[in-house]
């Protein structure tokens, strides 16, 4: 019964929501400030070095946005969603290497570095209407949303859930990664794509465009949180949340399934390349190791440590993780693999709620407590 | 004639009195120095001749040019170039000297007719008189320079050689000489030897009288060469189906672990690929620290001392993390994940980030030429081996033991088991330490093929994970099944898409399979599946 008041109740009171869009417009106002407006060496200028590694943290907490809809909320614990990031990262950067022109290394007019390194004669047929920035954008999103509906279609067709769907989603990214490494197949091979000069006329590395990138960063973490906030507490969300708690009950009950999983995992990877797009300006790169499968086992811990199936507890972890990381491997680089490991471990054995589940128990979602009980008795009952 | 003259020296060589023939070898061994390149010619038959135990080391040092003679007294002996200057030693051994210089010593110089004529005699004189080994690759050297000048040698080799398999070698020069007749009658049945033989002499010498003789000829030899073009291609087809076992058997060893921890348990352990590597960290510890003057046995030690090793980290692992998460798997996989950074930095800490090498024992170097164009190295083999063995071991033991049948009980009904006495949770922690045992056996085996370093375990845990979800999980002869033929479709598309590709094809392949058939080859039926 308390599931069903749960249903009934409108629980789109999101505080610890609102909070943390409070907390990211400030800094939205107050960075840029700081960095374009306190002049260099003032105590309160903030370096242009400091907001791209903000604007790279932004960036992964949209990533980690994107694998909480999928797996806090539907139950699918993808471990491939850098496949995702990296694919929208190199439609940017191919983006980035067609703004090059001759100004590469060879100065050839028509073909990035790497290709004259390898003698092509032409411009392979993909990477044509790259020079142009709507049709990067455009790409950025089907690139990622076409693989994950080819990959989501065959899979929840045909009920590849749980542990196996993890395992082949691993395989995915791994695969990827293998073919990515090649140079044949026009990407770069193993350095990818860097050396960039300049995004929509903007010289990269001028502090404004930075500026620039980094407010688009939180504008779109924003926006993709309105978007997956609108999405799980409405009607289909409750839905997804079902599929997650008990999967065969909702499809006896008559819900088609796998197009609800299909449209979540679309979404999310959409997030994901989107993120991946932001990223790449910021860092300068793209290369093959972003499809490191180890890459995608991290966004879950970020997840899982912030708090899975709250959204915000996603981007706190991300936030978290990844200042723990650029801390220590700065201060103790030996102990960054312990600590990340020992935080895999601990997180799941002792706060399998997260940060969001200590310290935001109120701000959980009403929803999630609900259904929290509801599978707690009917784990009883089973046993 | 000269070459009955040889023949008939080499066979009664030994009958003759010795005294009459030691005058002859010295004076040869004199011509050497001093004469010109026909008198020497002479001289090396006399040598091949003599039936002198050091006859085939002069011949064989004169072809390499080791040998030497002193300037000062005319003495022959042998000398070798260290620093520049020469270490020169005396036939018999009884006189050196050491540092002469240049000048001091002059070469025995051969020309390339004395080279050919010297090859010959050295093959023919351990073709006479050389061992089982020596005798084979004399044989088998000559079939490249064989004319018709050897052929009374070889005919008299053929008359007292016993050994089957060097017999039809011998047979074999002789066809390569017949062959070159164009008498129906000879080059006929010298046609039908050289058909069996797959040696890439014997195919260069075809293609190249193949346009020679006469049209009848021409043809027979056509089809000859085509003959042996289709068993050179399935002896590469052996050989690949061969390396796609090898291959397999490695799948196999990483993989049947976790089948055991994640078939027959349903945990996900990501540190899997970790007892790997800790294994194989366990053989380069025994190599190097303990027994580092007993290459040879050192890998034996280390296959049960690794078992131990990693099967206590297991049991240490699921007494301390898993055995809170049971029935949690995607929690399990990120909390194993995270022992597994945990695993490779304390690696990294305590021995160093890079490559450690172990060595290769001598009994597994080498290969087995089983003919012309097929041969099997022996490491390769030896772990197709090792792999079968410890799959029929872990068999054996669920299948036969009173612990496999309490581990299988376990497995099939927890609370009734336990209400039979079965310590539920000692089977769970020894059948983890199994698993993890099996995978530093696997580790001690890798450790013999690839690089032993900290990342060695992260690259087998992908293929491990698609070997027993595509076999289809809780099943180990599944596993066997998959491991093998994922290894063979490996092999067969390495060729034609390079390595890289053919192994991204096998991972789309399974995510392919997986859709189909989403538990994998061989799917238990039954209540078992959603348990």
């Amino acid at each position: 019964m308390e599931y069903l008041k749960a249903f009934l109740r409108p629980t789109i009171r999101d505080v610890a929501g609102r909070r943390m869009i409070m907390i990211l417009a400030v800094v939205a106002i107050v960075v840029p400030i700081l960095n374009l407006a306190v002049p260099q060496g003032h105590f309160l200028h903030v370096s242009t070095f400091t907001v791209t590694l903000l604007g790279k943290y932004i960036c992964y907490a949209m990533l980690a946005l994107a694998l909480d809809l999928v797996w806090g909320y539907v139950g699918i614990l993808s471990l491939g969603h850098g496949a995702f990031f990296a694919l929208g990262g190199y439609a940017m950067g191919m983006y980035l290497m067609r703004q090059i022109g001759d100004r590469g290394v060879y100065g050839n007019p028509d073909l990035p570095d790497f290709m004259v390194f390898l003698n092509w004669q032409e411009l392979p047929w993909y990477w044509h209407g790259f020079d142009q920035f709507w049709f990067a954008m455009l790409m950025v999103i089907l690139i990622p949303a076409t693989l994950a509906f080819v990959f989501g279609f065959l899979a929840f067709r045909s009920r590849v859930s749980g542990v196996y769907l993890s395992i082949i989603t691993q395989a995915l990214v791994y695969s990827l990664m293998l073919a990515f490494f090649l140079n044949d197949l026009g990407f770069g091979g193993n350095n990818g794509l860097t050396d960039f000069k300049d995004i929509l006329g903007f010289n990269i590395q001028a502090d404004g465009t930075r500026v620039v990138i980094f407010l688009a960063s939180i504008f779109f973490l924003v926006l993709f949180y309105a978007i997956c906030r609108f999405v799980v507490v409405s009607k289909a969300g409750r839905v997804l949340v079902s599929i997650r708690d008990a999967e065969p009950k909702t499809r006896f009950i008559g819900y088609r399934v796998e197009n609800y999983k299909l449209f979540a995992f679309v979404l999310s990877a959409i997030i994901a390349g989107v993120a991946g797009a932001l990223y790449v300006p910021q860092v300068g790169i793209i290369n093959p190791g972003e499809f490191s499968p180890i890459n995608s086992i991290e966004i879950v811990i970020w997840v899982a440590l912030g708090g899975r199936g709250t959204l915000y507890g996603a981007v706190l972890g991300a936030l978290i993780v990844n200042y723990a990381k650029t801390w220590f491997t700065g201060a103790f680089p030996e102990v960054w693999l312990f600590a990340l490991g020992a935080l895999f471990v601990i997180s799941t054995l002792f706060f399998p709620k997260g940060v969001a589940g200590i310290f935001g128990g109120k701000a959980l979602d009403a929803f999630n407590r609900a259904a929290d009980k509801y599978r707690k008795r009917s784990g009883e009952a089973n046993s | 004639m000269k070459i009955v003259h040889r023949l008939m020296l080499l066979v009664l060589g030994a009958v003759l009195s010795v005294s009459s023939l030691a005058d002859e070898y010295s004076d040869a061994l004199n011509t050497l120095i001093k004469g010109n390149f026909k008198e020497k010619a002479k001289a090396v038959e006399v040598i091949a001749a003599s039936g002198n135990e050091q006859s085939v080391v002069i011949l064989e040092s004169m072809l390499e040019g080791n040998l030497f003679y002193r300037r000062s007294d005319n003495l022959l002996g042998f000398a070798e170039l260290v620093d520049k200057k020469y270490n020169f030693k005396s036939l018999d051994g009884t006189e050196t000297e050491e540092g002469l210089g240049k000048r001091k010593v002059k070469k025995v110089s051969v020309n390339n007719s004395l080279r050919k004529q010297l090859r010959g005699l050295i093959a023919g004189l351990q073709l006479i008189s050389g061992t089982k080994a020596q005798r084979k690759d004399a044989a088998l050297n000559m079939l490249s320079t064989v004319d018709e000048s050897m052929v009374p040698l070889l005919n008299s080799a053929l008359k007292q050689e016993k050994e089957n398999s060097i017999k039809k070698l011998l047979m074999l020069n002789i066809a390569m000489v017949d062959i070159d007749s164009n008498d129906e009658k000879i080059w006929q049945p010298a046609l039908s030897t050289l058909r069996s033989s797959l040696e890439s002499d014997v195919r260069n010498k075809l293609v190249s009288i193949q346009e020679v003789g006469p049209e009848e000829k021409q043809q027979a030899i056509t089809d000859a060469l085509q003959s042996i073009e289709g068993k050179v291609n399935f002896y590469g087809g052996v050989e690949n189906i061969f390396f796609g076992l090898s291959l397999g058997s490695v799948l196999l060893l990483a993989a049947v672990g976790l089948a055991i921890t994640f078939g027959v348990m349903g945990v996900i352990n990501m540190a899997h690929g970790e007892m790997i590597m800790l294994g194989a960290y366990t053989t380069f510890v025994i190599q190097t620290y303990v027994m580092p003057n007993w290459v040879d046995g050192s890998v034996l030690v280390a296959i049960p001392v690794a078992f131990m090793v990693t099967g206590a980290f297991g049991i240490l692992i699921e007494r301390t993390v898993i055995r809170y998460l049971y029935g949690r798997p995607l929690e399990t996989l990120l909390a194993t994940f995270g022992l597994s950074l945990i695993l490779q930095q304390l690696v990294r800490t305590v021995f160093s980030p890079l490559n450690q090498s172990v060595a290769t024992p001598s009994w597994m170097s080498g290969s087995w030429a089983v003919n012309g164009a097929l041969s099997l190295t022996y490491n390769r083999l030896y772990i197709i081996g090792f792999s079968l063995l410890v799959f029929i071991g872990l068999i054996f033991l669920l299948r036969r033991t009173y612990f496999g049948l309490q581990m299988r009980a376990v497995t099939q009904n927890r609370p009734m088991a336990s209400s039979m006495g079965i310590r539920t949770g000692w089977v769970d922690a020894l059948t983890f330490g199994l698993g993890s045992g099996v995978a530093g056996i696997a580790g001690v085996a890798l450790s013999q093929l690839t690089n032993v370093g900290p990342n060695l375990g992260q690259g087998y845990i992908i293929d491990s994970f698609m070997v027993v979800v595509f076999g289809g999980v809780g099943n180990l002869w599944g596993t066997l099944v998959a491991a093998f033929s994922l290894g063979v479709v490996n092999k067969f598309l390495e060729p034609v898409a390079g390595a890289v590709l053919a192994k991204i094809l096998v991972l789309i392949f399974i995510i392919l399979f997986i859709q189909k058939r989403p538990r994998g080859m061989f799917a238990l039926k039954g209540r078992a599946v959603d348990g």
